[in-house]
Parts: C-alpha cells; structure tokens; sequence
C-alpha cells in the first residue's frame, strides 16, 4: 500500500473528426483515401488523460500513456507529455498494421503486463475512426480484471476501490469497482485541460519510449491480420438515393412547398 | 463427437422487467437469418423474476429462451453476466450470436468475445448470410463516411452487436411453441468485482424521437431558445418529436436521448424535418432510413442538399413561425 499510485491511460491517433466527410473510398482499388486530413488524438482520449491527472494531483502517483500506431503517432505521445503525463510509449511494429479490436486489446495489454502493476487503466470510450468502442472491455479480459464503460463521472476514489456513474439509455447507474481494473470515459467527465506554452516547449524534452512486439513478448501470431479473428471483405461509401429537389423562393412560397410535400407523405 | 457450431443465438436485455425493444428486433432479424443458416433461434435471458417473460420471447420467435434467475441479478452485473453468457456459448455452440448495440450491450458483447476469443462488430447495421454461408456484417466506419464488409472466417460464433431500430420483429404470435431452460446460476459477492449498486431511469419521454413517425430536428443555425419553443409547437401540430444535433444539445437546448446521430440515436421516421442542420455526416447517419427528409437551410452549398429529398435555401427563422401559422390554419379548415 506504500506504492504510489499507477495510472496508464490508453490514447489513439485518429484522423480529426472534422474532415470525416473529405474521407472517401477509391472505388477500384477499395483503398481509404484520406490524404490531407490531419491525425490528432482521439478527443474522447484527452478526457481519459485529464481524468487521470485530476487524480494523481489529488491522491499523488504516475501516469503513463501508451499508444498503438504508426511512427507517426509519436504525436500523440508528445502530446500526452505536454498535458502532464510522467512517461509516454508508443508501441509500433509492423506486424501490428491491421489488428482488430481483439488484436489491439491483446497487443495493448502486453505492453501493460511489461510496465508491472497498475491501479487503473484510463480509454476514452470510443473513437472516432473505428469507433467500435469494444478495446476498453476486451483489454480488461486479457489483464484480467474488472472494467466499467460509459464512466461519466467519479464520484470517490481511494487505494481499493472507484465509486462511478455510467451513462445508460434515459438514465444512469451507479457502481462500485475494485482497483485494478480498465475504466472507459465519455465526453461528460471532465473539460480536458489545454498544455501551457512552457509545456509544449518542455514535452520535446522528453524522451518517448518506443516499444516492437518483441519487447513486450507479443506472439506475431495474434496480432496484425494472421491474428484478427475479423476480416474486412469489402469497403464502401453508402449509397444515397434520394429526390434531392431543391426550392427557393420566398418564405410563403416555401412554406407552401414544405406543407405540401408533408402532404404528399400522409403526415397531414 | 464435439458438437458443431449451429443455430443463432441472442442476448435479451431487460431492465426493471421490461424487454428491450432491440431485443424482440434480434429475435426477428434472428429468425430471417436463420432460414438461411438453419438451426434454431435461442436466447439468453438474465435478471431477477424474469421467468415471466420468457413466453414473450417465444411469441416474438426464439425456440428456445435459456433463463439466468438470481437475486443478484436485479441489475445488469458485468462480471456475472459474462460469465454466465460465455458458459453457455460453450456449451450451446450457437453459429451466430447478436447482442443489441446498447449500453449494457456494448459492455457485455467486448468482454464475452475477448473470453471466447472471437471475433465481434460493432453496431451493425445490416446483416446477411453470404454464398459460403458465412455472416456479412455491414459496420459503419469513419462516423459512417465509410460502410466496411466484415466476416469472421473461421472463429466460432461469429458475434455482432446490432444497432437498435435495424431489424425488425415479427408479429406477436401468442401459440408459438419454445422451450424454456432455466440455468443453474451460481454467484458470489466477491466475483461481482464491478458491481451495479443502484440503476436510475428517468421516464422516457412520452414519444421517443425513435418511435416518431415525424421528427423535427433543429441545428446549430436556430440555436437559440425561441427557435426551438417554435420546433415544440411544431412537433406537437404534426404528432411527432423534436431531436437536434450535438451543438444544440451542448447548448442544453435538446436532451442527450434527444440527439441524433452516430453518438446519438439512429432514427427512421417517415419524415424528418431539419432546420439550420449542415449536414455533417456524423449527424446524416442518425437519418439516412427515414423515408423522405426535408431540409431548410439558408447556405445553398450545406452538405445536407445532398441527402434531402426536400431541400429549402432559406432562413428557418423566417419559416418556422409562418410554417406554423399556416399549419394552424390548415388544420383548423380541417376539423370544420
Ligand atoms: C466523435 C464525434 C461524434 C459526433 N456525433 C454527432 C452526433 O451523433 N450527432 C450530431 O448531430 N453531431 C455529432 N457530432 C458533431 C458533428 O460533427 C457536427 O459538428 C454537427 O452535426 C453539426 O451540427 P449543426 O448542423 O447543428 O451545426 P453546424 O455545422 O454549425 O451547421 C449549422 C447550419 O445552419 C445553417 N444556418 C445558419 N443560420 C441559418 C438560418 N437562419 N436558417 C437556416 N439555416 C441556417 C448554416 O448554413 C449551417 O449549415 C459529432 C462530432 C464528433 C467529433
Ligand atoms: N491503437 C490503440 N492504442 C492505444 N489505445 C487504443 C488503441 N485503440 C483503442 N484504444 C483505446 O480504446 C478506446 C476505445 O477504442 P475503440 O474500441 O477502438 O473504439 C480508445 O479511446 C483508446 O483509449
């Protein structure tokens, strides 16, 4: 019980949510084109590092944040140190490119058996790209331990247990979790703080880790395609079919087209 | 011999004693798989003094309903519930299993694929079984920009969490006949590690955007409280329901359950009206299935011109008061 207190907390790059809709689909090649669109962290992944900050600054401890991505994603990881993390690692391999949920879940939780114990494991609910929402739970059963989702607030915490509220369909519950265990946070818990300048500067400092698979003793056999139990057979853009007529005109005249198209729909 | 792996399997939700709608829609979309697949249509219900309700699941289509009854199950338990489901996918061997994307569905279904070592798609919102017989399952990606084409190839079962308002149920059919099989459910307080202490539901609202045939969804470009007394008016002349997209309800002018889109709800009403909505496509996901959408916006080049069936270039601030006006009229002649 004298050992601090270990927060990880998983972060994501993603492409920025804003320029989804610039994403398309090169329909010869099946390919997802997203040249131009900038990678940024999951927004939902800065609310799981501001929570964990909020609590090492109240109970004391370290947090690490630990990626999984391309090169490139050692953004994200400066990132993370800019906001305040003690220690960032970016686990990247080749073997890894086109991990499924269970994959990424098996290949993150090795990356957290390699830093020794831990209290609690932060994830942002879902992202934005694949938002499938599914890693949190399935990281929780590989590190055997408890996990929550849809944590939207942290009503006590202390060594042994978190005491939370997690959104549901027209209401909430409330429950009780013995540490360790993965707790999933959605977008209601918490504004996530903005790096100060003097951090920014200093995060370049700092040295990132850089974790293969072999320094973590992941089998190259479970995760990367070969290891996904899911296969994407095919990609498409949804078809929209529809009227698309278009009216302009005065208020009264379009107040008159709308109620007869209402009409023509047997609202009224 | 080991047992192969046959038939569909579903997870019914309920809370307080109440099915869940999506759960009876499984059942259904269950049943339609399964005259491709063949094998029978199982479910696995979970809670405390539910037996009652298995006849309902099999009125709605499943032949056999595998009932967990305990004391500690009065509220959705994780641990236990994984535990319980993952031990009767073993022993049962279903094909296919599918789990309603809600929030106690997408906490369960994760954590049992991980037990099961299986693979799992999240908030499907198609299914179809292929020319090798193996489940297609259509998932929206990049906040729906992208539809990708999953399978499962060789893991068993093939798991998916389905999108609530995707499938439909059949019709209630009272003289159906199923089994009923009640499990032998064991718990230890020590095994509920997270454990459900309380659960609050706040009425739903009397008409649920979900089940209105009409919606009237406003946007960031009538955010403002005038605006969206006139959206109320409205919705209440035409008998339907008011949503909104995500900056208006960050405004506090919609509820959460009010909010449509891929973090919100999926809606297919027979007509949805937006006012001062852009038409992004995290919004456009939520209501790609309604039968005709209208639109009004006063930027000719929105993106929501490209999914309307009716689209107005106009300032809704102007229309919605005279639209209302006119309705009035319209109705009053009516009743005459
Ligand atoms: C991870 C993630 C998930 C998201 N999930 C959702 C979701 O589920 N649902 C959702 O809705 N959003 C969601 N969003 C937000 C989404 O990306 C858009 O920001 C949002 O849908 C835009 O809302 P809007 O159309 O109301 O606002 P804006 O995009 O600001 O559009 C306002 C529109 O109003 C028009 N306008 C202005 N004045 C008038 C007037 N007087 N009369 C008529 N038209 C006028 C403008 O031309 C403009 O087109 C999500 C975002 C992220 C990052
Ligand atoms: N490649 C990854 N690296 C680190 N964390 C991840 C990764 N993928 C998913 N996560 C975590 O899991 C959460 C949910 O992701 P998802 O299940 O993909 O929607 C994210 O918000 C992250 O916290």
């Amino acid at each position: 019980m004298t050992e601090e207190l270990q927060i990880i907390v998983c972060i994501k790059q993603v492409p920025d949510p804003h320029y989804l809709s610039k994403i398309t689909i090169d329909p010869v090649t099946k390919t997802i084109r997203r040249e131009g669109i900038p990678a940024v962290m999951n927004p939902l992944d800065r609310n799981a590092l501001e929570e964990a900050l909020r609590i090492k600054e109240q109970l004391g401890g370290r947090v690490v944040a630990i990626s999984m991505g391309p090169p490139q994603a050692e953004r994200v990881c400066r990132d993370a140190l800019a906001m305040g993390v003690d220690e960032a690692i970016l686990l990247s391999d080749r073997v890894l490119a086109g991990s499924d949920t269970l994959a990424t879940a098996y290949a993150l939780s090795m990356a957290i058996k390699k830093l020794g114990s831990f209290d609690i494991v932060f994830c942002g609910n879902e992202t934005v790209d694949g938002s499938t929402a599914q890693v949190p739970p399935q990281l929780a059963e590989f590190l055997k331990v408890p996990h929550i989702t849809r944590v939207r607030k942290i009503l006590s915490i202390n060594r042994n247990e978190l005491i939370v509220e997690r959104t549901i369909e027209y209401g909430y519950m409330k429950l009780r979790v013995k540490l360790p265990a993965v707790i999933a946070v959605t977008k209601e818990i918490n504004e996530p703080r903005l790096p100060t300048v003097s951090a920014i500067l200093k995060c370049y400092r700092k040295e990132i880790k850089k974790w293969t698979v072999s320094d973590i003793g992941v089998n190259p056999r479970q995760v990367g395609l070969e290891g996904s139990p899911t296969r994407v057979i095919d990609v498409f853009s949804p078809e929209v079919k529809r009227k698309r007529k278009i009216f302009e005109g005065t208020t009264d005249e379009a107040v008159e087209w709308i109620i007869e198209k209402l009409h023509e729909a047997g609202i009224i | 011999m080991p047992k192969e792996w046959k038939g569909i399997m579903t997870f019914t939700e309920q809370r307080f004693g109440q099915i869940e709608e999506v759960s009876l829609e499984l059942l259904g979309g269950a049943r339609t798989l399964a005259e491709k697949t063949g094998g029978d249509v199982s479910t696995f219900l979970i809670g405390h003094n539910i037996k009652n309700l298995a006849k309902e699941l099999i009125a709605y289509g499943a032949d056999k309903v595998f009932v967990a009854d305990h004391p500690s199950l009065t509220y959705y338990q994780s641990d236990a519930c994984t535990k319980i489901f993952t031990n009767l996918i073993h022993e049962q061997k279903p094909d296919i299993v599918l789990i309603g994307a809600t929030s106690i569905g997408m906490d369960l279904a994760p954590r049992v694929a991980a037990k099961l070592q299986t693979g799992l798609s999240a908030h499907v919102v198609k299914l179809e079984i292929g020319p090798d017989g193996i489940l297609r399952q259509i998932v929206p990606g990049f906040g729906g920009n992208v539809m990708a084409v999953v399978t499962c190839p060789e893991k068993r079962p093939q798991m998916a969490t389905v999108r609530p308002g995707i499938l439909k149920k059949i019709a209630k059919d009272e003289s159906r006949q199923g089994e009923i099989i009640e499990l032998d459910v064991k718990i230890s307080e020590e095994e509920l590690k997270a454990k459900t202490l309380e659960m609050k539901i706040e009425p739903p609202p009397e008409l649920p955007i979900e089940k209105a045939e009409i919606v009237i969804a406003g946007g960031w470009g009538i955010c403002d409280k005038e605006c969206f007394n006139m959206l109320k008016e409205l919705a209440k002349l035409l008998g339907g329901a008011v949503g909104g997209t995500r900056p208006v309800l960050d405004e506090d002018l919609i509820k959460e359950d009010q909010m449509i889109g891929q973090s919100g709800k999926i809606i297919a009403p027979k007509v949805y009206i937006g006012f001062g909505i852009s038409g992004e496509m995290h919004h456009v996901v939520g209501i790609l299935d309604s039968d005709t959408i209208i639109a009004i916006n006063i930027d000719s080049k929105a993106p929501i011109f490209d999914f309307v069936d009716y689209g107005v270039i106009g300032d809704a601030k102007e229309i919605l008061p005279r639209l209302i006006k006119k309705l009035k009229e319209k109705l009053e002649r009516k009743q005459c």
